[in-house]
């Protein structure tokens, strides 16, 4: 089973911290591995700028660090800091990672002129083409994520010691948001791209629990024919590709993503100001409806963070903090561990109806409810 | 040695044992009250004077050796036109259990002689090929069970229905719901459908049963059950009831009805629920409807709009237009214009290779509403065998191909495929549907089903009853004679429907809740299914499983 922890705060922290907390929810998983994203980066031997684009991945042969050298040469990208992690190999279980890449670089200088969603276009197929070139070589180069202010970790192993293999704990990179999660994804073989968060354009998610409906929704999705739209070794990452099919594609606002995984019921959708607008969207986007108990947690470019239940609330999961800071978790426990010093009281969990969104201000918790009005033009 | 001449002997003679059914009388048990024979619908059942010789035995030669009795007897004919044909009504009425037909165990001779006058063997029903047919053996093996909790199919809510209608790619929606434009109608079914039977070939009463049923399963159940008919129109009063939403009118060559329909249109209190276009039918692809003169009845003639009493052909194709792509954008269109753009509009074809063609004419036509495909195994009211047994395209793997295009194309959610033919012929409706809905299709249609479960239909496989064409239903449901449909309560086919309909839902649920679905109906969710047959899992695309 896996285990998510997300944390968001005003000021920088280390990921370390929700690593530590993680152990807290050790009981319920299996800690096969590790999956991290980190958002609202501060390095300690770099004064980063939150518009460069930063490439994670690893290399796992010299040839691999080159074509990928290659690779983002040819695209423009000139290096401006490669992080070097302080790598423990013994304590790393694999033994083919030749480098942990985290590297910043500058936009190619002819993208200037560009606008952002072409740039956000080609960021996504810069990283797409990484991937390909890996997977022709025997998958000896992974590319988790291309994108400003995002750094994602992915690895085999017990999540705390992954951290400390990586020096995580020497406090050189902190974060404002860091998602969390603690399994490898062993349903199936193991993959390291099958590990949440899942990372698109900025946006990410992570779940718990199983997607029963996935070959269908992964057949819709990838029809889109959207070059992004791929992977789909886990059955979890097309929670992030309706996220960014919802918000990107069809331009709505995040409320409605919780209406296309999770729609309402006829009878419920009768008595709603946009019925008749959900309805239709139900059932124009009816191949994107999710099954199974799941718990979303996903954030956005802003470091908006958001927590979504299935239809029948059939995982746990829990937000809870106070203004600055503010964690989710799926166990109690996680948040207790990440913000001890908090009224607990105030900590909330999340019914089928309701998107958790905490907003890029972090000073409070907007409980959405799907039986509210949507921020939609009145037309609709 | 007997001469030849002195005993029946012409190419088409038979002996009992030659016919598919035999009748097992038992002389001791019967009391001569002659019921089977009076109900036998061929009038295979002879009950006779006939005279026994009593031997004796005589030693003067001036006396006669034998004295004759006569007593009375039941035999069957064996005459090819009054065949036994196996339907069982003399058991039925029989009060001493001393009757029943026997399927041949031998191979009959009378398969070979079936031809008389120069006609080929025609029927009604059934393809008659017994034994699990290939969705009977579908297994539905992705049990949701290792990490997390199950679903309960008595406890939980599911959300089992379907849509049919045009459904925009979610892009075009919002952009035409934001700027006030037509969206194309789209209704929420339950989606094991009543297939297409047409009132003509069904009895009124039969009719009659099946619309009660239905209504009640919406109204009262909350299932929404939508029922189609043939071509042939609909009942005058129905048209301009409230329960014409839940019928799908067809049109088919030969318009049948559709007078009646037009005129009805502006008193009509609600819309139907969609428009089926008949181009084919799984059962005898490429020929066209026949309803015998028989059963064109005083009220068959008003809906039709024909005189009493004559046979009524539709073409095989419809005559007026040029090609299925013309006829296809033709006919959608206007049937959608004639209830303004407010009725789901779609064709139904007989299963083909060609499928896939008249598919992707629909996508680029953006007033269809659906594609129902209608496979080998479906049921006819009256087709010659050669088209029944070995014309068209089983269903299976016409709809997987389908969706799988559609698929290809990211439109598997735009246009709905449902499925026919064959679904529920060995009992396990449920089984079959879900089985084409996890192959891709959006919902089935059944016929033989219903009328079987429904009605107490007394055809099978193995070529029992199977004379619906020729207007003698012993149980009422496929004849216009009322001494015959009278035996059929509309009342009691009601309840029945509503039994079947209810018991399909908790079999939908029982079928979803172990997979982990209980949000919507598992369309097109293949890893659920598995098959002990290498070659079928490869061309269906789904686990082979032993
Ligand atoms: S089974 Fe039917 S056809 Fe045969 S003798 Fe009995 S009633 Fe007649
Ligand atoms: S019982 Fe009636 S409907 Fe059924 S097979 Fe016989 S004739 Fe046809």
């Amino acid at each position: 089973m896996c285990r998510l922890a997300l944390k968001t705060a005003s000021k920088p922290f280390s990921p370390f911290s929700v690593l530590t907390a993680m152990e807290a929810m050790q009981e319920g998983y299996d800690g096969s591995g590790l999956g991290l994203l980190l958002r609202g980066l501060q390095f300690a031997d770099y004064k980063y700028d939150a518009k460069d684009p930063i490439l994670s991945g690893i290399a796992h042969s010299e040839a691999a660090l080159a074509r990928l050298d290659q690779i983002m040469d040819k695209a423009g990208f000139t290096l401006k800091y490669d992080h070097e992690f302080d790598v423990k190999k013994e304590m790393i279980e694999a033994k083919d990672r030749f480098k942990y890449v985290l590297r910043i670089y500058k936009m190619p200088t002819a993208w200037t002129k560009l606008a952002a969603a072409e740039k956000e276009h080609r960021l996504m197929l810069t990283r797409l083409a990484l991937r390909q070139d890996g997977e022709a070589h025997d998958d000896d180069l992974t590319a988790f994520s291309l994108w400003p202010d995002v750094a994602m970790i992915k690895e085999v192993g017990w999540p705390l010691g992954v951290g400390e293999a990586l020096g995580l704990d020497s406090g050189r990179i902190k974060a404002r948001v860091c998602m969390a999660q603690g399994r490898q994804n062993t349903n199936y073989g193991i993959n390291l791209y099958a590990c949440h968060p899942f990372f698109i354009q900025g946006i990410a998610t992570m779940t718990n629990g199983e997607n029963t409906a996935f070959v269908p929704i992964k057949d819709w999705l990838t029809g889109r024919g959207f070059p992004g739209y791929i992977g789909y070794q886990s059955d979890s990452e097309v929670f992030a590709h309706i996220l960014h099919y919802v918000t990107k594609q069809l331009k709505l606002p995040l409320e409605t993503y919780k209406h296309v995984i999770t729609p309402l019921k006829n009878e419920e959708l009768a008595n709603h100001p946009q019925g008749d607008f959900l309805r239709g969207l139900r059932d124009a986007c009816r191949r994107l409806i999710i099954d199974g108990p799941n718990a979303v947690i996903g954030t956005l470019p802003d470091e908006t963070c958001l927590l979504v239940m299935d239809a029948k609330k059939m995982r746990p999961a829990t937000v809870g903090g106070k203004p600055g800071e503010w964690a989710i978790a799926s166990e109690m426990c996680g948040v207790d561990a990440m913000i001890p010093d908090r009224d607990r009281s105030l900590d909330f969990q999340p019914m089928r109806e309701h998107t958790v969104i905490i907003p890029p201000a972090r000073q409070e918790l907007q409980i959405w409810s799907q039986f509210n009005r949507l921020p939609i033009p009145q037309a609709a | 040695m007997v001469s030849v001449q002195s005993i029946a002997n012409t190419p088409s003679s038979l002996t009992p044992n030659d016919l598919p059914w035999i009748i097992d009388h038992n002389e001791e048990r019967c009391t001569l009250c002659g019921r089977c024979a009076a109900v036998c619908p061929v009038g295979t059942l002879k009950l006779t004077y006939m005279r026994k010789r009593m031997p004796k035995l005589v030693l003067a030669s001036s006396e006669r050796g034998s004295s004759y009795k006569t007593f009375v007897g039941i035999r069957q004919s064996t005459e090819i036109s009054k065949r036994c044909i196996g339907c069982g009504t003399c058991s039925m009425v029989c009060p001493n259990e001393a009757i029943r037909p026997l399927p041949n165990q031998a191979r009959d001779r009378f398969r070979f002689l079936n031809t008389q006058q120069g006609e080929p063997v025609k029927r009604g029903g059934r393809r008659n090929e017994p034994g699990p047919n290939l969705l009977d053996r579908i297994i539905f093996d992705r049990i949701s069970m290792l990490t997390d909790p199950a679903l309960d199919a008595g406890r939980h809510e599911f959300s089992c229905n379907t849509l049919l209608g045009r459904v925009l790619p979610p892009e075009e929606y919002v952009r035409r719901k934001m700027a006030g434009e037509w969206i194309p109608p789209v209704r929420e079914i339950f989606p094991f459908v009543i297939g297409s039977m047409s009132f003509g070939a069904l009895s009124p009463n039969m009719w009659l049963g099946l619309l009660q049923g239905v209504a009640y399963c919406n109204e009262v159940l909350g299932i929404p059950v939508v029922m189609a008919t043939g071509e042939g129109g609909c009942p005058p009063w129905v048209l301009r009831s409230p329960f014409l939403k839940y019928i799908i009118l067809q049109i088919a060559s030969g318009y049948f009805g559709w007078d009646e329909i037009i005129r009805a249109i502006p008193e009509m209190q609600c819309d139907p629920a969609a428009i089926e276009i008949k181009y084919g039918q799984g059962a005898k692809p490429g020929d066209g409807g026949l309803l015998m003169w028989f059963k064109v009845s005083k009220i068959i003639a008003r809906l039709r709009g024909v005189p009493e009493g004559v046979d009524l052909p539709s073409p095989p194709v419809h005559q007026t237009l040029y090609s299925i792509e013309e006829s296809v954008m033709k006919m959608i269109q206007t049937m959608s214009m004639a209830w303004n753009f407010r009725v789901p509009v779609y064709p139904k074809i007989s299963g083909s290779t060609s499928a896939k063609a008249v598919l992707n004419n629909l996508v680029r036509n953006p007033y269809a509403g659906a594609l129902l495909i209608d496979g080998i195994d479906g049921g006819t009211g009256a087709a010659y065998h050669i088209s029944m047994d070995a014309t068209g395209h089983p269903i299976a793997s016409n709809v997987r191909e389908c969706y799988l295009d559609l698929c290809a194309q990211g439109k598997q959610n735009e246009i709905p495929i449902f499925a026919a033919g064959g679904v529920g012929k060995n009992g396990n409706v449920t089984r079959n549907g879900m089985a084409l809905i996890m192959l891709g299709a959006s919902g089935v249609h059944m016929g033989k089903y219903m009328m079987q479960a429904a009605a107490g239909c007394l055809g099978s496989e193995a070529d029992r009853c199977n004379v619906c064409n020729i207007g003698l239903c012993p149980k009422g449901i496929t004849s216009q004679n009322p001494k015959l449909y009278r035996r059929l309560d509309p009342d009691l086919v009601a309840q029945r429907v509503v039994d079947t309909f209810m018991a399909i839902r908790t079999e939908v649920k029982k079928i979803m809740a172990p997979l982990g679905r209980s949000q919507s109906l598992p369309i097109g969710m293949s890893d659920a299914l598995g098959i002990d047959d290498k070659a079928v899992a490869e061309r269906l695309n789904i686990r082979y499983v032993c």
